[in-house]
């Protein structure tokens, strides 16, 4: 018998339906292995067996009265520690919540329970999604399953911020899990972890119980091992949501059942200004293989200008601070959380030990960042410049797609790091996001699919980036490029 | 122009001051939530999850309060912004869960309008002043603390949190206390006639951030103070009356005004300082990425003109040149929304009664609303919308006078009856068999008889004192208890006297 944790979601969707096996003993695979798991990947927060057993045996028991299981029937995943669930404590890796169970359940979480998901657990991340390593959360960092095949067995960063989120879709904790996506959140994790995810369109997943960073970037998103779950995860994760004001209003549109990773008539824009000077030779190769097999699913490659691209990280390393630093302001140990109450302390005292014991330090230095560039005599230099720049960079992208239908460029300036390489060199770190940003800032569909091994035998992903709304576009790409590149790497079970 | 001046030891001051008022939006539900504002709740009894700022909440506008807004800035005829914006206003306080404030600072929802104001009720033609309006926006109202309910902590209630807020800003165009008083009263009745607040200052639903300045007449403005949180228009005036004074105390010693904020003690009708410009906040405004820009279309915008209803400086003008009322008696009954209400019901009532057109019975309206009701319900301690005479039982009895059942001074006691009783007109008038008479005969007899007993007054009218005819009318009217048709007598009086 298959090892029923070697499934993805649609496998396990129809394996369920059919009979092949019980959504029962699909939870209880992926149950053992988050056991198993957890000591040395520290992927999960919460872990949440019986909640996944749970909603199996329901999938089971409709089945056996014939009803309709879902679009996700029978499949149990993994849920970022950003989505607010019921009853489950809902922390954002963060001290600060630590304890916080709410009373709500997120817009997202609640739509894939009602397609018949199960939860597994809530899985780490970096602290208020705030880090690219995965290092920032509270709970200790997780640790990337994959590990380099020259001889050097240091840990690596699973990405971040949705790092639990990858390390335990690649390790086979769970099929799929969501991820939400701020400036690369999901596509860079997925990337160096060999697995497929896509940040859709900003609107398309409601951000209602999702613990904000910027709220003018933060989108949610499906992680998952093909094109093909993510586009159905996505199915059930998008649509209007009226509690959200900039959800989008449009329906969702049939994604799984329109794909096709034939690509005869398409036109595919590559950004010069992406490739830049001294770009490590592994990423070049595999953004080179990324072209031919583009071409060789028929479409047309065009060079295309980016020209803003290069002010894309310093205008989001304002605009995504600012929002965070008046997002987070929330946290002030009057309602709920932490509160650090020293003797005799009054109001003030309490926001200052609160919050200075409450939040870590990257979460800190973006929050004082934040601050400072709102400030009066510097908001129009920094706050008011940098959402020019924006501007700039969605009109970029506009002019590019009357030339072009998808663009394509590397995920990640590297595969993983090891742990600790940039934790002390926050601009080093910052870097890292330097491809996913400019899609987050123009509110554009995005994704990462793997692409191959570099030289030390670490995944690496390449990065569609689509139209407004064209997110069918960036999955047939994306599907057309996994039917090329054969990825069928996985890590090897060390833990 | 305002001659108002404050005489200082050095020469007069003219004072220079602006309101901004704060508004409470009347709403079933709140700015961005749909959580209840009922005034007087238990504590906590009205807070959502994004009123409370729970992890991942996010605001959703309220449709109702942006059309009160609008339908507010129409009243004054300012500009309606199709496109406006929602920034966030950060600092951190107990009462505040989000850590900011939703407002609009740099798109407000409303431009520039103006307001009329009337400084003699007397002359309401002769004494207007327009004040400027600077803009109106919406904004989320805070919770409120509770020091009271504990030795060392303070308590939260976070049912305003969130409340619908309009703040009206006003150019700083009013010279004297009487004119701030004015703009206040105006705007208030403004708001009650459009129905988009209830201007209940006592419980918060109104209350005035009071600027004042003081300077040279003509010179530049001199720095000003903001008085904050004043909430009746007695304390405004006193605000500015106290505030004028105390500034230009502090310049004629030759001190300088600092800006800064003040708080108003009520017990005391002074104002002492709260925090000065160096420790005002840097609130960090930045558009709320929450929101989307707030765009009204044409139909909405048509919708908000034609729920306006006839404003009251129209009112008041109709009502003099329709219904042919004096201005000051125009000007009392247009002031509040439910008296303009309460008279036109009147005036209705008591036309179809004694089947005459309004304009024929709206002066003795007015004039009996004004003096007689108002006069009684002012002696019970009751105002109009508790009065046990309605407009109905009141256009009854107009109506018994307009006929001739009745004469004006009997119409005064059977207005007593009805206070008392809650009885309907005509049944106190037939049960009392208060009829006037115009039987001439019964009249004639009781002339006859009044000047053969005043002969000596007779001589003397007819030598030449014909201000004794008010004398003979009294005695005749005496006689028969009131109820004798005034008209008869004067008549029967003038044929005998000759």
């Amino acid at each position: 018998m298959t090892d029923l944790t070697d499934l993805g979601v649609a496998a396990i969707r129809d394996g369920v339906a059919s009979g092949e096996f019980t959504a029962v003993e699909v939870a209880e695979a992926f149950n053992a292995n988050v056991a198993a798991a957890q000591d040395a990947l520290n992927a999960f927060i919460v872990a949440t067996p019986e909640k996944a057993i749970e909603a199996a045996q329901a999938i089971d028991a409709k089945r056996a009265k014939g009803e309709a299981l879902g679009k996700m029937g029978g499949v149990p995943i993994g849920m970022k520690d950003l989505f607010a669930t019921r009853g489950v404590q809902t922390t954002a890796a963060s001290h600060m919540l630590e304890g916080f169970v709410p009373e709500y359940e997120s817009t997202v979480s609640q739509k894939l329970w009602d397609a018949g998901c199960g939860m597994l657990g809530k899985l780490n991340l970096d602290q208020f999604a705030m880090g690219s390593s995965n290092e920032t959360s509270y709970f200790g960092n997780v640790i990337n399953p994959w590990k380099r095949n020259d001889g050097g067995n240091a840990s690596l960063a699973p990405g971040g911020s949705s790092g639990g989120s990858s390390a335990a879709v690649s390790a086979r904790l769970c099929p799929a899990a969501t991820g939400t996506d701020t400036g690369g959140s999901i596509r860079q994790p997925a990337a160096f972890t060999g697995i497929t995810g896509i940040k859709p369109t900003y609107g398309r997943c409601s951000r209602w119980g999702i613990v904000a960073f910027a709220s003018s970037l933060d989108q949610a998103g499906p992680m998952a091992r093909d094109v093909t779950d993510c586009a159905i995860m996505l199915e059930t994760m998008a649509g209007f949501d009226p509690k959200d004001s900039t959800s989008l209003d449009r329906p969702v549109p049939e994604w799984e059942a329109n794909l096709s990773g034939d690509l005869k008539g398409k036109k595919v824009g590559i950004p010069r200004e992406y490739r830049m000077d001294g770009m490590n030779a592994d990423i070049a190769k595999s953004w080179d293989d990324g072209i031919a097999w583009l071409k060789d699913a028929g479409a047309e490659v065009i060079d295309i200008s980016l020209p803003h691209t290069k002010y894309a990280l310093p205008a989001y390393y304002i605009v995504a601070p600012a929002e965070a630093s008046s997002n987070l302001a929330r946290y002030d140990g009057v309602r709920y959380g932490l509160r650090d109450l020293p003797d005799g302390a009054g109001l003030q005292d309490m926001y200052a030990a609160t919050r200075a014991a409450g939040f870590g330090p990257e979460v800190k230095r973006r929050i004082l960042i934040g601050t400072y560039v709102l400030s009066a005599g510097f908001y129009d230099a920094y706050y008011t410049q940098a959402q020019k720049v924006r501007t700039l960079i969605a009109r970029d992208f506009q002019n590019a797609f009357t030339q072009v239908d998808v663009i394509l460029a590397p995920t990640a300036p590297s595969a993983a790091f090891g742990l600790g390489d940039k934790s002390d060199d926050p601009l080093a770190m910052y870097l890292n996001d330097v491809f996913a940003v400019p899609a987050s800032l123009a509110g554009l569909p995005a994704m990462s699919v793997p692409a191959g091994l570099d030289s030390a035998g670490l995944p690496l992903g390449l990065q569609i980036i689509g139209n407004m709304f064209d997110e069918q576009g960036v999955l047939n790409a994306g599907l057309a490029i996994e039917q090329r590149a054969g990825f069928a790497a996985k890590p090897e079970r060390w833990w | 122009m305002s001659s108002y001046r404050i005489q200082g030891a050095t020469g007069e001051w003219e004072v220079v001051i602006g309101l901004e008022v704060h508004a409470q939006v009347t709403s079933q539900s709140k700015l961005f939530s749909g959580s209840a504002t009922a005034f007087g709740a238990e504590p906590n009894s009205q807070v959502s999850l994004v009123d409370a700022a729970m992890p991942g909440m996010l605001p959703v506008p309220n449709r109702e309060c942006i059309r009160q807004a609008v339908r507010t800035g129409m009243a004054i005829e300012a500009q309606i912004n199709k496109w406006s914006r929602f920034d966030r206003k950060n600092y951190f306080y107990a009462d505040l869960p989000q850590g900011y404030q939703i407002s609009q600072l740099y798109h407000p929802l409303v431009g520039e309008g103006s307001i009329e104001i009337v400084l003699d009720e007397k002359d309401p033609e002769n004494s207007t002043k327009t004040i400027g309006i600077e803009r109106i926006h919406v904004e989320q109202d805070a919770g409120k603390l509770m020091h009271d309910q504990h030795p060392t902590m303070s308590y939260v209630d976070l049912n305003r949190s969130g409340v619908a807020l309009m703040e009206i800003v006003s150019r700083p165009d009013m010279r004297s206390p009487a004119e701030a008083g004015a703009y206040l009263s105006k705007l208030r009745t403004i708001l009650r006639y459009v129905g988009s607040c209830d201007g209940n200052m006592d419980q918060g639903s109104m209350r005035a951030d009071v600027n004042v300045s003081v300077r040279r007449p003509g010179e530049e403005f001199g720095t000003r103070t903001e008085t904050k949180n004043v909430n009746s228009v007695r304390f405004v005036m006193q605000t500015v009356e106290h505030e004028a004074n105390r500034q230009v105390d502090v310049l004629e010693s030759g001190g300088t005004i600092v800006q800064e904020t003040r708080l108003f003690d009520p017990t005391s009708g002074t104002t002492r300082s709260m925090r000065s410009k160096e420790d005002a906040h840097d609130y960090r405004y930045f558009p709320d990425p929450d929101l989307l820009p707030l765009v009204l279309d044409d139909a909405f915008l048509e919708d908000c003109r034609n729920s306006l209803p006839e404003l009251p400086d129209a009112k008041r003008h109709r009502y003099e040149s329709e219904l042919g009322l004096s201005p000051y008696n125009a000007a009392v009954l247009t002031a509040d929304v439910e008296t303009a209400r309460w008279f036109e019901l009147l005036v209705a009532e008591a036309a179809t009664k004694a089947n005459k057109q309004p304009a024929d019975v709206a002066k003795q309206a007015a004039n009996w609303l004004t003096s007689e009701l108002f006069g009684a319900l002012n002696k019970l301690g009751v105002d109009l919308a508790s009065s046990p005479v309605t407009p109905e039982k009141g256009g009854e009895l107009l109506a018994l006078v307009a006929d001739g059942t009745i004469s004006g001074s009997i119409a005064k006691q059977v207005l007593e009856k009805m206070l008392e009783t809650g009885d309907g007109a005509a049944a106190i008038v037939e049960r009392e068999g208060l009829k006037q008479t115009t039987d001439i005969g019964a009249i004639e007899a009781v002339v006859d008889k009044v000047l053969a007993d005043n002969a000596d007054k007779v001589e003397q009218y007819k030598a030449g004192k014909e201000a004794l005819f008010g004398f003979f009318v009294g005695q005749t009217m005496k006689a028969m208890q009131g109820k004798a048709n005034p008209q008869v007598v004067n008549e029967l009086l003038k044929q005998k006297l000759g």
